[in-house]
């Protein structure tokens, strides 16, 4: 798309690029598209774009204008705002009261240009990628409260609303999330927001092997000390982390507790304890260190400036060790989130063979796979998401029923949606 | 009760139903077909009882394949399905239609496993959803969302219903707490949505699926997260002068970044209702009580109960008792948990209303539904879970003098219609079923619900699948009946509503 030119107004429907200010604008944009079929890439801050398959596009619709905060609620824990805000803006206007997303938005921008970018709502809603608190706040979909977007058609629908508890139709919330702009451009989004815990440390256990990580994490999950992040950084990653409490270099399991100041102390304690930590196994990271320490998984930054291809999979818990053993060769390296049932792996270099490798790996054990980065020679032809042949079916429903012509990201997420 | 008008019977279904029967008697064991009036009277109504229908036969299947066949034949032969777990919901959701085959889920009934290390369970979907809990609670283990009839809904119906419970402020509601579903579509179509890892691939169908109120598929296995019990839970039992005083308590609680496990309110009149029934100790000459219960680890709840408590001074309470004992904690909730029953005894018929509003609206709603019950002459009491902001107004009225009913039906709808107005939800956690459905153009516009409708035509395109349920027939926003007890008596008198 690099030829396209950036052109301010939105009206003039010889430009290739759109870039509205208002909803109606951007109505106006796709009455016309659907008139005339002509298909739509969905863009935001261009965090994470590159996630997706190829597709051709005639036109783009940026959405970085469309941007503020409509209403912010502390008290009702809401916050509502136009899908091209940033998430920097977003967590400024939430620090001010002491409130946060709690599902922790991944920066991908590290990953993908050197240097943070923590994309719009609208895109992290779109992706529905959560970090390190996944296990006990839920994903992005679990947050999205409600949402006013624009449908294949032109038309403007909406559903769910600004308060938790709502049953009222289809929880559209829910689909949306996830389908990479596919189904409908999101314009108004509603998230829930959550108070910022008083303070959280991290036991840091010094640990370089998988099995014992894995052994650790299942445990603090299983336990009422209510960890908040659970990471294992094998030895090629743990050397990358430089604090002052970090009394060694190389692999390690991260445990992260938040709460009252007491009770984190506590709880930390206790946890060591269960875990039958011996003194000079582990250390215990403050809340500045803890917040340097999330805030570098979350964003991914052991991958900075990797040339590498990377992949997410999700498997349950029980499989992870197995998945690695199967995957891992000399040359890959990874770490493992969201207390054992995420794996991020760095492949040096990715063929159809090695891939449809990962694809029957991760699907005999219940889980799949997503390729995040990839070189640009093989995306064309790769799996980027994995689906099976009647999901794929009840996908191609879905999608006809809110993008009956596909102009919306034609062929994103698979061939033909 | 009011009429309320229901999909066209298809009076050729009528004249085939011996085929029907033998037919379905071939897919299944003819044992399980039941079509004799004696047989199909235990099936006319669920826990909105206002409402009743014979259906034309009842099927209970035992296995998916079973259900996947059911629904392929149906879908042929265009006779209309309606799923029904253990029949408590409160919005009609499992009302039979004439002319439609009932499907029974209730052999579904077996825990499949516990898996400790990926910590859920994989269950049959009539199993109760307190069941699941006892089965995992000698490992320390529970399951999150408790609605009232915990002792008899059955989780599947909960992933329908995307049922809540008191907890939800902090815990979520069913959506958030399942990892997978196994589903058949109306054509017969056998898939899973989800599994035991937390997120899966593709479309969210596990959050569409979820609380669609048995429109979209019919669920035969479900997929939950337990979580580790809480090592210690405390409840403090605050009352307040004014109702502005307590709403502007919660407000503060939660802006100090305390997120109770849960915090209830409820009216002077519902608070004395409750406490000459269930003599719980509540402070009667408080005009809003509140109770706020906290969980986790000692210091952690500790923590939190002296925050609120510095809350609720400031905010003027007139009394605050903190339990000392589990079991005086639970007297606590006793008192709230007799909420209804209580109601029972002041008036010979009570409505139940769920809406759903933004928390710091409380005082504002309360003052309408007063205004609104002097305007139609009705008493009524108000429950509120004020965590998560959905509102119980209980309305007191007389079944046998038909002006009193109609009055208190308009008086339901009119309460739905503020609490849209000031930016809630029209339900929080019963579900909009047929009991709300005629109320659905005031939260949506025709293009949202047109939205909706195409999707439920893409998975099921002659609508065959619960038809009737949630979406309008006709686009007219007429006031229809709510949750209505009689004598005190509900279908289910055994079952706790709170």
């Amino acid at each position: 798309m690099e030829e396209k030119q950036n052109f301010q107004t939105s009206l003039d429907f010889n430009q290739n690029i759109f870039k509205p200010s208002t909803r109606e604008e951007i109505v106006e944009i796709v009455k016309n598209c659907y008139k005339k079929s002509i298909p739509l890439e969905i863009s935001g801050l261009q965090s994470k774009n590159k996630i997706g398959r190829n597709f051709q596009a005639e036109k783009t619709l940026d959405l970085s204008n469309y941007k503020g905060i409509i209403d912010y609620k502390p008290e009702e824990l809401y916050i509502k705002v136009k899908a091209g805000t940033p998430i920097s803006e977003i967590e400024e206007a939430l620090k001010k009261n002491n409130q946060q997303l709690a599902f922790e938005p991944n920066d991908f921008g590290y990953l993908f240009s050197g240097k943070s970018n923590s994309g719009s709502i609208g895109g992290v809603v779109a992706c529905n990628f959560a970090g390190s608190r996944r296990f006990k706040v839920g994903s992005v979909r679990d947050h999205l409260l409600g949402f006013q977007g624009i449908n294949g058609k032109g038309e403007t629908i909406k559903s769910g609303g600004t308060v938790v508890k709502n049953v009222t139709g289809y929880d559209l919330c829910k689909i949306l999330s996830g389908s990479f702009g596919t189904l409908t451009i999101l314009t108004e989004i509603s998230i829930k927001v959550l108070p910022k815990p008083e303070t959280s440390k991290t036991l840091i256990i010094k640990n370089p092997h998988v099995k014992k990580a894995l052994d650790y994490l299942g445990q603090s999950l299983s336990s009422s000390t209510d960890p908040s992040g659970g990471v294992f950084y094998p030895d090629y990653f743990g050397k990358n982390f430089i604090l002052n409490d970090l009394t060694h270099d190389g692999g390690l399991t991260g445990i992260r507790i938040e709460g009252p100041m007491n009770s984190v102390d506590q709880r930390i304690d206790r946890l060591s304890k269960e875990l039958d930590l011996i003194d000079n196994e582990f250390s215990v990271l403050d809340s500045v260190q803890t917040e340097i320490f999330w805030n570098k998984t979350k964003n991914l930054e052991v991958f900075k400036n990797s040339k590498s291809n990377l992949i997410r999979i999700v498997v349950p818990i029980s499989e992870t060790l197995q998945v690695i053993q199967k995957l891992k060769k000399d040359d890959l390296n990874y770490f493992i989130d969201w207390g054992g049932s995420l794996i991020w792996m760095a492949f040096d270099q990715l063929n159809p063979k090695i891939l449809s490798e990962i694809k029957g790996i991760t699907k005999n054990h219940q889980g799949y796979y997503t390729l995040i980065k990839i070189e640009d020679d093989f995306k064309a032809s790769a799996d980027i998401f994995t689906i099976d042949p009647i999901k794929y079916k009840i996908s191609e429903k879905i999608k006809k029923s809110f993008d009956p012509k596909r102009i919306f990201n034609p062929g994103k997420m698979y061939t033909g949606i | 009760m009011s009429s309320l008008q229901m999909p066209k019977v298809d009076n050729s279904i009528l004249s085939k139903k011996d085929k029907i029967v033998s037919d379905i008697g071939r897919i299944i064991n003819p044992k399980n077909v039941l079509s004799h009036p004696d047989e199909l009277r235990p099936f006319e109504t669920d826990g909105l009882t206002a409402y009743r229908q014979m259906p034309l036969v009842v099927v209970m299947p035992e296995t998916v394949e079973e259900v996947s066949n059911i629904l392929k034949y149906c879908n042929e032969n265009k006779v209309k399905v309606v799923p029904r777990g253990a029949g408590t919901g409160l919005s009609g959701g499992s009302l039979p239609l004439e002319d439609c085959v009932l499907m029974a889920m209730g052999k579904f009934n077996k825990i499949l496993e516990i898996d400790y290390e990926n910590r859920c369970v994989v269950t049959q979907p009539c199993v109760t959803n307190l069941a699941i809990t006892h089965a995992v609670q000698d490992k320390g283990f529970y399951y999150a969302p408790d609605p009232s009839s915990q002792i008899a809904c059955s989780i599947g119906g909960n992933v329908a219903e995307n049922s809540g419970g008191v907890h939800s402020l902090k815990y979520g509601a069913t959506t958030n707490n399942l990892l997978g579903i196994e589903v058949v579509l109306m054509d017969g179509t056998i898939t899973k949505f989800g599994g035991k890892a937390m997120d899966s691939e593709g479309y969210d169908f596990l959050g569409l699926m979820t609380g669609s109120e048995g429109l979209l598929g019919v669920i035969t296995e479900v997929t939950v997260k337990i979580l580790k019990s809480p090592e210690i839970v405390k409840a403090a039992l605050i009352g307040f002068p004014t109702i502005e005083d307590a709403g502007n308590c919660v407000a503060e609680i939660i802006a100090e970044g305390c997120i109770p496990a849960g915090m209830e309110i409820m009216d002077k009149a519902l608070t004395k209702a409750t406490n000459d029934y269930s003599k719980a100790g509540y402070p009667t000459d408080a005009e809003a009580m509140m109770i706020v219960e906290f969980d986790g680890t000692e210091h952690e709840v500790e923590a939190y109960i002296e925050k609120a408590k510095q809350i609720a001074e400031k905010n003027n309470s007139s009394s605050l008792k903190v339990s000392k004992s589990n079991e005086e904690r639970l007297k606590f909730w006793a008192g709230r948990k007799a909420a209804f029953p209580a109601c029972g005894v002041l008036a010979p018929d009570y409505m139940c209303m769920d809406g759903s509003i933004p928390r710091g609206k409380l005082a504002e709603v309360l003052r309408e539904i007063t205004r609104l019950s002097k305007k139609y002459d009705l008493p009524v009491a108000n429950a509120f879970h004020a965590g998560d902001g959905n509102l119980h107004p209980l309305i007191m009225f007389d079944a046998n003098d038909k002006n009193s009913l109609k009055k208190c039906e308009d008086f339901g709808a009119d309460i739905l219609k503020y609490c849209v107005k000031v930016g809630g939800a029209l339900t929080g956690e019963h579900g909009v079923g047929i009991e709300k459905r005629e109320l659905m153009c005031e939260a949506f516009n025709d293009k949202d619900i047109q939205q909706q409708l195409t999707i439920k035509v893409a998975l099921d395109p002659n609508s065959l699948l619960n038809p009737g349920k949630v979406y309008p027939i006709l686009r007219k926003c007429a006031e229809e009946g709510r949750v209505h007890v009689h004598g005190g008596k509900t279908k289910f008198p055994d079952i706790p509503r709170f």
